[in-house]
């Protein structure tokens, strides 16, 4: 059964360099790293000491508030380095990789027969579970709560993301396998958004409550789609999971392997010839960046998309749970009169001299320039055009800012992640950091409300 | 020079007068400051463009008013005739008449820029925060909404107390309550009521002649109207912006034109601006009602302004520009598009309900619009309180679901 969804409220943001849909295989990588702030609000134990030899799958740590969630190594190898910063708190566990690779085989249970209990601990054990986030606070779901529904959004609108049903492809057994297993999670459903193609596995996946939405971005990102389909109330929880992800939980399920191994799309106007790359998590980021090529030596590399992604560079690592890298130019250089000349070459939602309106297919090759300064919000009403949710976006940001924690729990604040602000923090007039405000919102409230 | 200064900047980055140094350095380039977090990307508006949009669209109206001032001064003197040939008649747009209107109202503007900005920087300075943009328009505004023949020092004293008590004590640009410009307004006029109201300040001049032979005098539509007499001029008259009045605010047909820009680039709210003329229609309707049914004796002293046709209350006095430029005004005015419609429409009503009945002085836009402004985030209130209350009402429906996991296979298996 399929609903269809239309968002109207909303922002394309089209930009050059759209990964094209081949996939080479990237050069493997020697070292592979977990970066911990991938994990937000864990509270890491290690398991393993540095110079220990570790496989595949094995635990490296868990998690503080609940010893049975293991986060697991990708690869097998020795690990070489845990980089630590202020007051000791662990950023990066770094594992120089084996030329062959040994993985901890699970003993798998029956999908059929198993019940819900035993995939928890299944999945807790084997490191499946960190790839389930929640919401409300937007982190990695508390095992002992359980959810309303289960959301996956399998539609990219973000810009340059990677296009899940390329990357989903021939996936439909592990797939399925996750599915019949987090089904026995929720006495709820399973809400899978697909977009209007026909090519998306989903198609044809049991289990699931199938929806089709379209419209312009942020139709693609699940808090949206929560929002229409089936919103968060207080004291509800909802769990998300990428589909990308979901395709690991099902390989996990079926043959007992964590198999960090994901397609990843490399995209940007800095990228010589943009295109999808197979590698692991945790893979240096050079290991495929150069392959394609880039452009120019100064540029800002993103782990993730232009709008949620985090800021790397060539040295990074992909991140646990990204499939993009993005790669722009950086715009440290100063305007002539920017402020009011005619723009043509960057995109805007207001008409104020700018002329993104005339051509809304035109791709664009936006840098990492501010446009402009810091000020206090004046403006109004330009939030409500590009934020579908049936939320007053700017005084859920206000009553943030001033840690109102009732207001903030009215207005919705439950209900969204820092990446639902990413589009109005893009239009921002007064360039506010909106994602930070929700996020440091979302932190309060759960270390308020517990 | 785009390297000179950068390194000029650097050098004087902890120096007390940074900001002000920074806000023309600002002016004149764009920074090369780049994003950190949250989106790599920012769109290209800025709130430098936005004011600029605002003042770009006020313009056509100030060389109006320029153009205006002479002509309306050399029509009272009777040394020119009156124009009927539509809005580009020849006899209006002469250099005569535009060179007086210079040399009038360009001081105003020099003054209401220098005083404003003036304090802005200081405010600046003590506070250590960058220049910000909200003055640009305010400033523009003020010389448009006032009498020509005000006395400079009058504007100044009351760009000062507008400025600090209006902006700067709530916490500058984008924190203020109240429009700064009308705030500043309301300061003139109950502070130097003879130089803002009355039948000889809307025509240079007229302050000077006055009790001399040459008297000239320059009543406006609405003040012949309050004193029950007729008044000279035709309907297109009143739509081009050949009437005495504030500077700026005669020509409806130019203030139609900036608002259709700032609608078009979506700088100010369309919502504001139809439900307010919706507003002042819909009052207008009334005091016409009113008067057709006869239940309003023809001497009573409101008979000729509830008579006068309800739409044409947009084409006079300072309605028209009051909707346009500053009802629409982000910060004072309501910020939910729900409440733009309230917002406004009380606006337009209320303007045209105190321009018939205040005694002393037949207008009433800018105290209608500070009204609302007061009003404008209880409007918000309750909209926003519309919002939680659905959310609420969802909240009865909420599946929660007990903490401990075990129970959830006993609820699978009674459901399946």
């Amino acid at each position: 059964m399929s609903k269809d969804i239309r968002i109207r409220k909303g922002l394309n943001i089209n930009l050059v360099g759209a990964a094209e849909q081949t996939i080479s295989k990237a050069v493997t990588s020697n070292v592979y790293a977990l970066n911990l702030d991938d994990f937000h609000g864990i509270t890491p134990k290690m398991l393993v000491k540095q110079g220990e030899d570790i496989k595949a799958g094995e635990p490296l740590f868990y998690n503080k508030n609940n010893e049975e969630m293991h986060f697991v190594s990708p690869v097998s190898g020795e690990l070489v380095e845990i980089v630590r910063g202020a007051r000791r708190r662990i950023l990066t566990l770094k594992v120089l990789a084996d030329k062959e690779q040994n993985y901890v085989i699970n003993k798998v249970p029956d999908l059929d027969t198993a019940s819900g209990e035993a995939i928890k601990s299944y999945l807790l054990q084997c490191g499946g579970w960190p790839f389930i986030k929640q919401r409300p606070y937007d982190v990695i779901a508390d095992p002992s709560v359980t959810p309303k529904a289960i959301f996956v959004s399998a539609y990219g609108t973000a810009p340059l993301a990677a296009d899940p049903d390329f990357i989903l492809k021939d996936k439909e057994q592990e797939i399925q396998a996750a599915i019949m297993g987090l089904g026995k999670l929720t006495p709820g459903k399973i809400h899978v958004t697909i977009g209007k193609s026909n090519r998306s596995p989903f198609n044809d996946i049991e289990g699931i409550e199938l929806h089709k939405i379209s419209g312009p971005h942020p139709a693609g990102l699940v808090g949206t789609q929560i929002n229409k389909i089936d919103p968060v109330n207080k004291g509800e929880t909802v769990w998300t999971i990428s589909p990308q992800d979901l395709v690991m939980l099902g390989e996990l399920l079926l043959t007992g392997k964590f198999n960090a191994e994901r397609t990843v799309a490399l995209a940007g106007s800095v990228i010589k010839e943009p295109k999808y790359y197979k590698t692991k998590i945790g893979a240096e980021i050079s290991t495929f960046l150069y392959a394609s090529g880039v452009k120019q030596d100064r540029f800002r590399l993103i782990n993730g998309d232009v709008l949620t992604g985090v800021k790397t560079n060539t040295e990074g690592y992909l991140g646990f749970y990204n499939n993009t890298v993005t790669a722009i130019p950086e715009g440290d250089d100063y305007e002539f009169f920017g402020w009011n000349k005619p723009v043509f070459n960057k995109i805007s939602t207001t008409r104020a001299l700018t002329f993104s309106w005339l051509q809304p297919k035109k791709k664009y090759d936006l840098n990492t320039n501010t446009n402009g300064e810091h000020r206090a919000f004046v403006v109004t009403g330009l939030y409500e055009e590009v934020f579908p949710l049936d939320i007053y976006p700017m005084q859920l940001l206000k009553a943030c800012m001033i840690k109102d924690l009732d207001e903030m729990e009215q207005l919705g604040l439950c209900e969204v992640a820092p990446e639902d602000f990413a589009l109005t923090e893009f239009i921002c007039i007064s360039k506010q950091p909106h994602q930070q405000i929700i996020r440091e919102g979302l932190d309060l409230l759960q270390k308020e409300l517990g | 020079m785009k390297e000179k200064l950068h390194a000029f900047r650097v050098k004087n980055q902890d120096k007390k007068w940074f900001p002000v140094f920074s806000g023309f350095h600002t002016f004149l380039f764009t920074p090369k400051e780049t994003t950190h977090n949250g989106t790599h990307i920012k769109g290209a508006d800025d709130l430098k463009r936005t004011m600029n949009t605002v003042v770009m669209s006020l313009v056509p109206c100030l060389i109006f008013g320029m153009f205006n001032t002479g002509y309306q001064h050399y029509l009272a003197l009777g040394e020119i005739e009156a124009v009927s040939n539509g809005f580009f008649s020849a006899g209006f747009w002469t250099m005569d008449n535009f060179l007086l209107g210079l040399w009038k109202v360009l001081p105003l503007v020099i003054v209401s820029y220098g005083v404003g900005l003036a304090i802005e920087f200081l405010f600046c300075v003590i506070k250590k925060h960058e220049i910000e943009e909200g003055y640009l328009v305010t400033g523009m505004l003020v010389p448009l909404i006032v009498p020509v023949d005000l006395p400079l020092w009058m504007l100044a004293v009351a760009v000062a107390f507008g400025v600090v008590i209006g902006k700067e004590v709530f916490g500058g640009t984008g924190m203020n309550i109240l429009n700064p410009a009308l705030t500043i307004r309301a300061f003139l006029f109950f502070a130097y009521p003879t130089w803002m109201s009355g039948d000889k300040v809307w025509v240079h001049g007229a302050v000077d002649t006055a009790g001399t032979a040459d008297a000239i005098s320059g009543e406006t539509v609405l003040g012949s109207l309050a004193q029950g007499a007729e008044h000279s001029y035709s309907l297109l008259d009143m739509f081009y912006g050949f009437i005495p009045g504030s500077v700026g605010e005669t020509s409806a047909l130019l203030i139609l034109l900036g608002g259709l820009f700032l609608v078009f680039t979506k700088i100010a709210s369309w919502r504001i601006m139809v439900s307010a003329v919706l507003g002042s229609l819909a009052m207008g309707l009334i005091f016409n009602g009113i008067v057709s049914a006869g239940w309003l004796p023809e001497y009573s002293k409101f008979y000729t302004l509830m008579s006068f046709p309800y739409w044409q209350h947009l084409l006079v006095g300072g309605l028209a520009f009051g909707i346009v430029f500053m009802a629409t005004d982000p910060v004072t005015g309501s910020q939910t598009n729900k409440g733009k419609w309230y917002y406004g429409f009380f606006i337009g009503f209320l303007s045209v309900m105190i321009r018939v009945f205040n005694p002393g002085y037949p207008e009433g836009v800018f105290l209608a619009i500070l009204l609302m402004n007061v009003f404008a985030p209880t409007i918000d209130h309750y909209v926003v309180r519309g919002n939680i209350k659905k959310r609420l009402k969802r909240l009865k429906t909420a599946t929660i679901y007990p903490r401990t996991s075990d129970e959830v296979d006993s609820l699978k298996t009674e459901t399946a």
